[in-house]
């Protein structure tokens, strides 16, 4: 049996590598890849205590991520394509229309 | 007839009250005709009812003093004061001038304001003066009185203002408002010693205490409350050093100046002094303060009065100087000569407002004598009416005038007061001074030739800035007698300028003077004790009084010759005259600079107190100070949260990472932390 720890410390390098790149990535997608990133990396947690302490709960949590994460997924991309047809451009930085 | 309800005393304040609030809110919108009907009536039933009252006070097994039920105003432990109404034989009187001669006014209004703009404001205005000039008169104690008080110089401050727009006359309200204010503090301050020493404000209780045991008070003391409430009767009833207002409340409309200016308001402090008689009867300090001052106002204005050129200014002088008149009838204890006075003064001044109101409204807005002259023919009825008011005011007998003002001038000097001759002397001159100032008026408008410009009769130049421009415009053809509306009122004015003095009638005259009787329950106490009354019976004589009334007459009928001469048998005498006694002349046509002399003595240092120290210091350091001061703190935050707001979205997102990992910090590792240390 593997130890929890471990999956623990797959889900906390995941999840940091997921903030790292959505604090120094420029392209929109890359960005909306990091954040799935953390959310596996805590849907990771979720089933890896939901196995320890025998728990559905846990299990059920994660679908409710997935299910949540499928519709952002959907919602952003369609957003994404939205703007890179009027700008022409996937660079976070110049996407500040509502910056004064 | 029955007798009145004491509760229907009510009725006689609250019925003008109620037209004001008509007039004042909808009267806007309503036609003229409403407007004047409403004004009308909510001034006739009260008048109806003081009749009514006077019945009843009269009737056989009436109270000396009938009380309204009244309600508790301001109740805390150990003093009390409550809205009560009270009339006695003093209040009858008062209510009688106040309702009666509001009514002819309010009648002539309707003729005199016809064209002007905000009639309807005028009208609420006049009947919100009736109101707080009832409620000042029918108070039974000093606070409600000073409701009244204060009421009728915000009505007076709104009339003299009537013509806002002008601002010479938003000025004189102000003027006005300001001077009252400083007599006001006299009275407050009496009203908190008052307060202080016998814990009640009512009449009854405060006189009672006083009058019962004068000595438990002491004469200091009470001649403190005297003196102060002098201050306020001198500010309300234009006597020095506070008359200054009166003159320029003449930025009025006409009929505000006969029944504010010269019937009723300013009798206020007249009948305040008399209603507290019996403290200053315990002060003869105060008493030769209120004497002197009368005297010395009495003189002094009449001076100023006769040279002036405005012809509603020498009817203010005279009003001031018949006020004082007054003033030195309360000094010598002669009350219900002061009140017998007022009376009179208050038909024949009203009169001579009005009439001169019709002269002004027959010349198209004219106020200058110099340009008046030989209306006697073309304004026959206001001629004929305003002479009656010009005789009586005199004092040429059988006329009003004659008794009443005869009757301060024997009591002055048949009065133990230590300088009583001398106060008769400035009385007597003062008589001739305005025997003689009222005949140069009555001359130069009524005799000789009418010196307007030709542009006046032709009605096409009406640029001057007079008070009566607003309605002009329909009057385009020159010298006109006035409507009936207007001569009605003054009629009757004019009827009882001639007969009101007879019910004053002195012993001496063949009379039984039934005036001071009637007053007798007011001023019994204080007659007893300082008026003449208090003398020898053998030195009052008869033939003392018929000497004095004659010598009066004399210098009536010689200021009558002094004006008959300089201003129609020898009509350029008079400027000779002045041009020889020059510097006399320019002090009396200023003034005595008295309006200069407060401008640079009391107002210039004021106002650099204000500008120079407050403004500067207080305002602009502490007030505008503190008030940047906080704003530049919010700014500096403001600046510095800013900054954190980049719009960068992923700035946000990495404080949010940074927050998140220090929570999680906390959490992990602030628990051991927290138990080691």
């Amino acid at each position: 049996m593997v130890p929890i720890a471990y999956y623990l410390v797959l889900a906390a390098v995941l999840f940091s590598i997921g903030i790292g790149a959505f604090l120094i990535k420029r392209n929109v997608i890359t960005i909306f890849i990091s954040i799935e990133l953390m959310l596996n990396a805590v849907n990771l947690t979720f089933v890896a205590f939901a196995h320890r302490w025998h728990q559905i709960g846990g299990q059920i949590f994660v679908f409710f991520v997935m299910v949540v994460a499928a519709a952002e997924a959907a919602v952003g991309l369609a957003i994404i394509i939205a703007i890179f047809r009027t700008r022409r451009t996937l660079n976070v930085d110049e996407i500040d229309l509502m910056n004064s | 007839m029955n007798s009145m309800p004491a509760n229907y005393l009510w009725y006689i304040p609250l019925l003008p009250f109620v037209g004001f609030l008509i007039n004042g809110t909808v009267g806007r919108r309503l036609p003229r005709g409403l407007v004047s009907a409403v004004a009308l009536l909510f001034t006739a039933v009260p008048a109806c009812l003081v009749a009514w009252l006077w019945s009843t006070m009269l009737g056989a097994g009436a109270p000396e003093v009938l009380h309204a039920a009244t309600r508790p105003w301001i109740a805390i432990t150990g003093f009390q004061v409550d809205f009560a109404l009270a009339v006695d034989h003093l209040t009858l009187i008062m209510l009688a001038v106040v309702t009666g001669v509001g009514f002819l006014i309010h009648v002539y209004s309707v003729g005199y304001m016809a064209l002007e703009e905000g009639y309807w404001r005028f009208f609420a205005y006049l009947n919100l003066f009736m109101f707080f000039m009832l409620v000042l008169v029918l108070a039974e104690n000093f606070l409600l009185l000073f409701v009244g008080w204060e009421g009728v110089g915000l009505a007076s401050y709104l009339l003299i203002g009537f013509y806002f727009h002008k601002q010479s006359a938003a000025d004189a309200g102000r003027k006005a408002f300001v001077v009252n204010r400083i007599g006001d503090f006299g009275f407050l301050l009496a009203m908190f010693l008052l307060i202080v020493h016998f814990g009640s404000l009512s009449f009854s209780q405060v006189f009672g205490t006083v009058a019962a045991h004068p000595e438990w008070h002491g004469a200091a003391f009470l001649t403190a409350i005297a003196l102060l409430l002098v201050l306020g009767a001198a500010g309300k009833s234009a006597q020095i050093p506070l008359y200054v207002w009166l003159p320029d409340a003449m930025e009025g409309p006409t009929p505000v100046s006969a029944l504010i200016h010269a019937a009723t308001m300013v009798t206020a402090g007249i009948y305040m002094v008399a209603r507290t008689h019996v403290i200053f009867d315990q002060s003869p300090a105060a008493l030769m303060v209120v004497a002197c001052i009368g005297a010395a106002t009495a003189i002094f204005a009449a001076s100023i009065g006769m040279v002036q050129h405005d012809i509603k200014r020498v009817l203010a002088y005279s009003t001031v100087s018949q006020l004082g008149y007054m003033f030195l009838a309360c000094g010598v204890a002669a009350y219900s000569a002061a009140i017998f006075h007022l009376l009179t003064h208050a038909f024949f001044k009203a009169l001579l407002f009005l009439a001169a109101g019709s002269v002004i409204h027959a010349l198209s807005g004219e106020q200058d004598m110099r340009k008046m002259g030989g209306l006697r023919s073309r304004t026959p009825i206001t001629f004929w009416t305003m002479s009656a008011g010009v005789f009586a005011i005199a004092g040429i007998p059988p006329l009003a005038g004659f008794f009443s003002k005869d009757g301060i001038l024997y009591q002055t000097f048949a009065s133990p007061n230590p300088i009583g001759k001398l106060l008769w002397l400035i009385g007597l001159i003062t008589a001739g001074m305005t025997s003689f100032y009222m005949f140069r008026l009555w001359f130069k408008t009524f005799f000789g030739e009418l010196r307007l410009e030709p542009a006046h009769n032709t009605g096409q130049a009406h640029a001057h800035e007079s008070e009566h421009d607003e309605g002009q415009a329909a009057h385009p053809h020159g010298v006109h007698e006035s409507p009936w509306i207007m001569l009605g009122p003054l009629a009757i004015l004019a009827l009882l300028s001639v007969a009101g003095g007879w019910i004053g009638i002195p012993a001496a005259l063949g009379g039984s003077n039934h005036f001071e009787h009637f007053l007798d329950p007011v001023f019994a106490s204080a007659a007893s004790t300082h008026g003449v009354s208090a003398l020898n019976a053998d030195q009052v004589s008869h033939g003392l009084e018929l000497a004095l009334a004659a010598i009066s007459v004399l210098a009536a009928l010689g200021g009558l010759y002094a004006a008959y001469v300089l201003y129609y048998r020898k009509p350029g005498s008079a400027t000779e005259l002045a041009m020889r006694a020059r510097p006399l002349y320019e002090t009396l046509e200023n003034k005595y600079w008295v309006d200069e002399l407060y401008q640079s003595f009391i107002v210039l240092p004021l106002l650099m107190l204000t500008r120079g120290v407050l403004e500067l210091i207080f305002e602009r350091g502490v007030v505008n100070g503190s008030g940047r001061a906080s704003a530049m703190v919010t700014r500096g935050f403001a600046w510095f949260a800013r900054k954190q707001i980049s719009g960068n979205i992923r700035s946000y997102a990495g404080w949010l990472a940074i927050g998140a990992a220090a929570v999680l910090a906390v959490m992990t590792f602030g628990r051991s932390l927290w138990v080691h240390l």
